[in-house]
């Protein structure tokens, strides 16, 4: 990775994570693999509780040198602490907390999100994965999904699409996605931008973008 | 009915595994894995398993081993792309992966293990995992039928044990070894540590030693492998 790439991915956890930091109650916070799992770095908020579906509800920091527990691993299988106030609990239980609605919001990458808040990420078809992990229950389950992914793919193309040709994980699901160059909000069928970044505009934004979304009319600018 | 004294070894608990048995077995990426039976299982030698567990390791490691030692015919689990081996082999035609959503999957288990057949969820509902599941409607919602999942024996790893059975796990390593125990015909456990019986709090206990068959203390405390 590039040093302008892992520049964008810190913009996308931070401008994810700004939407937490001011909040007179706590919430419950599952965070996915990639992009998702730097969110944490940003986020100031002792209230936030980090849910790991393996089985943590209060995730500490990353872990290091005599920290590093190899009993203690997020769902990406990396080194992590406990916060205060940390319980350990089953893979039944966890997974009940994402099912039951106890989980207030998770953030996921994703390969694609289409005009419907449709959301593909778990399968490339004849790819090198066979898995799908937690992200079905998850993005059914947690009561707000928002989706933290570069706007491009590899190729240069959207991730934005008409409609998305690749496996959806769950239909009409996001409710925010987050990319490098805006914040848009899926909103009663509607796609609002309603933040954008200092170093794009509206017109290169849908130059680069294939659904439909309106523009704020208070537009206002992420931060970097 | 379980038997009184259930302080075994690995190789000697193992030999209640047959050909063509399904196993499930504990853990979430290497960790809560029972290491020790599993290499005791891999002794065996016992063939066309079906293997019931969140992923199969790393290519080598772990459970990994059964499927380079030939004993898998059948993977039901949630994650194999830890495992490039379970993707090739599948491709090969070698052997058949049933995927689960993970929490589908950790209820399917739960469910076992309490005697509940099937359950409805809204999980994988109109996605290709879905599409050949009964579904029905409730208040406005659809959801799909998942049956639950029982085998005939089961790998788990705890992490004091008392002379009993009555388990206590630690940290992620709970992850499926709680649910597991209570899912098997027959439950086998590798423990860290095994304590007085009466000396752990009730209060505090995961798994009630009704749910286990046999401790296996385990001999190389490495969580490492």
């Amino acid at each position: 990775m590039n040093v302008d790439d892992r520049v964008l991915e810190r913009r996308i956890a931070m401008n994810v994570a700004k939407l937490y930091h001011d909040l007179d109650y706590s919430i419950l916070m599952n965070l996915g693999i990639g992009i998702p799992s730097q969110v944490s770095n940003y986020i100031n908020n002792e209230y936030v509780y980090l849910h790991a579906e393996n089985g943590i509800v209060g995730v500490g920091p990353m872990a290091t040198g005599n920290n590093i527990d190899f009993q203690l691993i997020n769902a990406g299988r990396q080194p992590v602490t406990e916060c205060r106030g940390c319980v350990y609990v089953d893979s039944a239980m966890s997974f009940g907390l994402i099912r039951g609605g106890h989980v207030d919001v998770t953030v996921l990458g994703a390969f694609e999100v289409d005009q419907e808040g449709n959301v593909a990420n778990w399968i490339i078809p004849n790819g090198k994965q066979l898995g799908v992990g937690g992200a079905m229950d998850l993005i059914k389950g947690a009561k707000k999904v928002i989706i933290a992914m570069k706007h491009l793919n590899k190729n240069g193309k959207t991730k934005l699409v008409k409609k998305c040709s690749l496996p959806i994980t769950g239909y009409k699901e996001a409710d925010i996605v987050v990319t490098e160059k805006g914040m848009f909000y899926f909103e009663n069928g509607r796609i609002i931008l309603k933040e954008i970044a200092c170093d794009t505009t509206v017109e290169d934004i849908r130059i680069h973008t294939e659904v439909d979304f309106e523009v704020a009319e208070d537009l206002k600018q992420m931060i970097d | 009915m379980r038997k009184i004294d259930k302080i075994s070894t690995a190789e000697r608990a193992m030999s209640v595994v047959k050909d063509g048995d399904t196993v499930m077995i504990g853990g979430f990426g290497l960790r809560g894995c029972p290491f020790e039976l599993i290499e005791a299982l891999v002794n065996t030698n016992k063939k066309d398993l079906t293997i019931i567990s969140n992923d199969l390791g790393n290519s080598g490691a772990g459970l990994g081993k059964l499927l380079t030692n030939k004993q898998v015919k059948k993977l039901i689990g949630n994650y194999y792309t830890w495992n490039p081996d379970v993707s090739n082999a599948y491709k090969r035609g070698e052997i058949d992966v049933q995927l689960i959503p993970q929490g589908t999957f950790a209820e399917a288990i739960r469910a076992g293990g309490v005697g509940i057949p099937g359950f409805y969820t809204m999980t994988s509902e109109g996605t290709t995992l879905g599409e050949t599941k009964d579904t029905r409607v409730f208040d406005g919602k659809r959801y799909v039928l998942e049956r639950s999942l029982r085998a005939d024996v089961a790998l788990i790893k705890g992490h004091k044990s008392d002379g009993l059975g009555n388990i206590l796990y630690y940290k992620v390593s709970r992850n499926f070894n709680p649910l597991m125990a209570m899912a098997a015909k027959i439950t086998i456990a590798q423990v860290e540590e095994i304590v007085k019986t009466g000396s752990m709090d009730p209060e505090c206990i995961v798994t009630p030693h009704v749910f286990i068959d046999y401790i296996v203390k385990e001999v190389d405390n490495n969580e490492c492998r």
